[in-house]
């Protein structure tokens, strides 16, 4: 059998196989496996495993489009959860900023519950055009303040999507920092000040 | 840095001549890869582990003190040519679907005699703390270079399997919101300077599955497809995944079919 | 008793082309474990290679070659069925040695 022949109906094999596995309830029940299937590990509790509204509406809709009332109904819950500075202001210490978006450690079972966690920004984005070890699963925030100035707009636009990028883009790929207890405010007011402070080697 | 990581990186140094200091860090970073691969040839630190694997398959051990000629991996009792890429599977004697090394368990312990509780006291090799199972697994995993992958999944076992790993692939939880897809689910991606494999296509698929089991060099470690799902599900801010559990096997079951016609190139040699 | 070395000694024209895979930790000396107590040194120092009577390579180590290091190099004067023996010790005065015929 011609080779691309093959690969075509192994495709429409697969794809048959996945949406049998789909169909309403008669699929397996993944909750239920993931529950037997893990053991708690230090800081990495089963509760983990129980997926919030977002997580389970996402799950559901992952290999599809998000229908529209779905989007809305995702983003509405995700921008009630977003609590802006407490003392109004955005900005702490940039070089602060720098070592929580250089930070890859913190809340797995393997880390030390007593350090605070970094965001890995460095993981999914480009930032400090001198850092060259960058991903791409996120867009490029290479002078991220210096492209964007520093309006009310944009900071409250900033601060949301650090806080809770779901406010914005449903079932995003970008964890939920603020809302999930990931970071505290101090560390998100210090990416603030790393994006946009003039002086932030992002914004070089 | 780890000192491995700095080992790599002054390999890399060398080779590269400035390291990376060029934009276009991703692609010739790459190409330094391969040239450090390159200069192993066919050596590959994987093979102490198929040694010592190899002569454990040998070795008359246990209470019952047999060797693993008994041993029926798919095709057969002792066959271990291309054994590998047709697991997972069923298997009648256990009423169960199982991947390599939870196979080998069940050898260990019915053939001969060895306690489970013995066999899977060190799954994952840490310095002088060998794994045996690490190193059968190796031994097996090289016999089937060269094979292509197949998976017939005629039993509906092995197919519910496959469904659920595919669920888990996609299920998002922990403090991060990741799922397997998070990071698996698109090509053309990396993190930091670590391409992506998308595993839901056959072309990802088999890019990742044909080489695993591998010599991890940060580590100085062979690490198998069981350790490789834990650790991401670490990674993900997740519980402990359990050694040859359902989504385990699932998982493994979902990745190899997808990989399927993919030619065995294991164990390999990573970061 | 350690791991045995993997050796292999081919002829590449007037050159024997040597690849030799060792089974070490190699410790450094500056690792901490999970306790954060550190782990004792324990790498290999010296590494000699011996044919037809004569030391074809002797390398002195530090703790900066990495775990379970692969040793490649080449050198002239012998030929297929001669004998190379390599040696190496550590810094817990551990040894061990091996050999292998050129082919």
């Amino acid at each position: 059998m011609k080779p691309l022949l093959k690969l075509f109906l192994q495709a429409i094999v697969i794809g048959l196989l996945a949406r049998s596995a789909q169909a309403d309830g008669s699929g397996p029940n993944v909750a239920a496996a993931m529950r037997a299937s893990f053991e708690a590990k230090r800081q990495a509790t089963m509760a983990r495993l129980t997926q919030d509204e977002t997580q389970r509406l996402c799950t559901q809709h992952a290999a599809l489009p998000l229908p529209r009332k779905v989007a809305a109904r995702i983003t509405a819950l995700n921008r009630a959860t977003v609590k802006p500075p407490s003392d109004g202001a955005y900005f702490g210490d940039l070089k602060n900023g720098e070592v929580i978006a250089q930070t890859g450690t913190g809340l797995q079972s393997s880390d030390d519950p007593a350090k605070p966690a970094g965001g890995n920004c460095y993981a999914c984005h480009e930032l400090a055009g001198s850092e060259l070890a960058f991903g791409t699963i996120g867009p490029s925030l290479r002078q991220y303040g210096k492209l964007r100035g520093n309006s009310p707009a944009v900071l409250a636009y900033t601060w949301e999507k650090l806080y809770n990028s779901n406010a914005q883009m449903p079932c995003s790929n970008m964890p939920r920092f603020g809302a999930r207890g990931i970071l505290r405010e101090q560390q998100l007011k210090d990416l603030m000040a790393f994006l946009f402070d003039p002086a932030s080697p992002v914004n070089q | 840095m780890t000192r491995r990581a700095r080992a790599l990186a002054g390999a890399l140094g060398a080779l590269c001549g400035l390291g990376l200091t060029t934009l276009q860090a991703a692609p010739s970073t790459e190409d330094a890869i391969a040239e450090y691969h390159a200069m192993f040839g066919d050596e590959n630190p994987a093979e102490l582990w198929q040694i010592r694997g190899e002569a454990l398959w040998h070795e008359k051990r246990g209470p019952r003190h047999v060797d693993m000629s008994g041993c029926d991996l798919g095709l057969g009792a002792g066959v271990i040519a291309g054994a590998y890429a047709q697991l997972p599977r069923w298997f009648e004697d256990t009423q169960q679907v199982q991947d390599l090394e939870t196979r080998l368990v069940t050898c260990m312990t019915t053939l001969q005699g060895l306690s489970r509780e013995e066999v899977l006291k060190i799954k994952f090799g840490d310095g002088e703390k060998k794994s045996e199972l690490e190193a059968l697994t190796a031994y097996v995993v090289t016999a089937a270079k060269g094979a292509e992958i197949r998976l017939p999944m005629q039993h509906p076992a092995e197919r519910a399997a496959y469904a659920l790993g595919q669920g888990v692939f996609y299920y998002r939880a922990g403090p991060h919101d990741f799922a397997c897809a998070t990071c698996h689910g698109e090509t053309g991606k990396r993190i930091r300077l670590q391409t992506l494999p998308k595993l839901t296509e056959p072309a990802g698929a088999q890019n990742a599955y044909t080489h695993w089991p591998a010599y991890r060099v940060s580590q100085g470690e062979l690490r198998t497809m069981e350790w490789r799902l834990q650790d991401c599900f670490r990674q993900q801010r997740l519980p402990q995944l359990k050694f040859g559990s359902e989504v385990a096997i699932g998982l493994t079951m979902f990745l190899a079919k997808t990989a399927e016609g993919g030619v065995m190139a294991a164990p390999s040699i990573k970061r | 008793m350690s791991d045995p070395m993997r050796i292999r000694a081919v002829m590449l024209g007037d050159q024997v082309d040597v690849k030799i895979l060792m089974s070490h930790v190699m410790e450094t000396g500056q690792r901490k474990d999970a306790e954060g107590v550190v782990v004792p040194a324990h790498y290999i120092v010296k590494v000699t290679a011996q044919c037809n009577g004569r030391t074809v390579l002797s390398a002195d180590w530090g703790a900066s070659v990495a775990k379970n290091p692969y040793l490649s190099f080449r050198f002239k004067g012998a030929a297929k069925g001669d004998k190379l023996t390599v040696t190496w010790t550590d810094t817990l005065a551990g040894t061990r040695t091996d050999e292998a015929t050129i082919s």
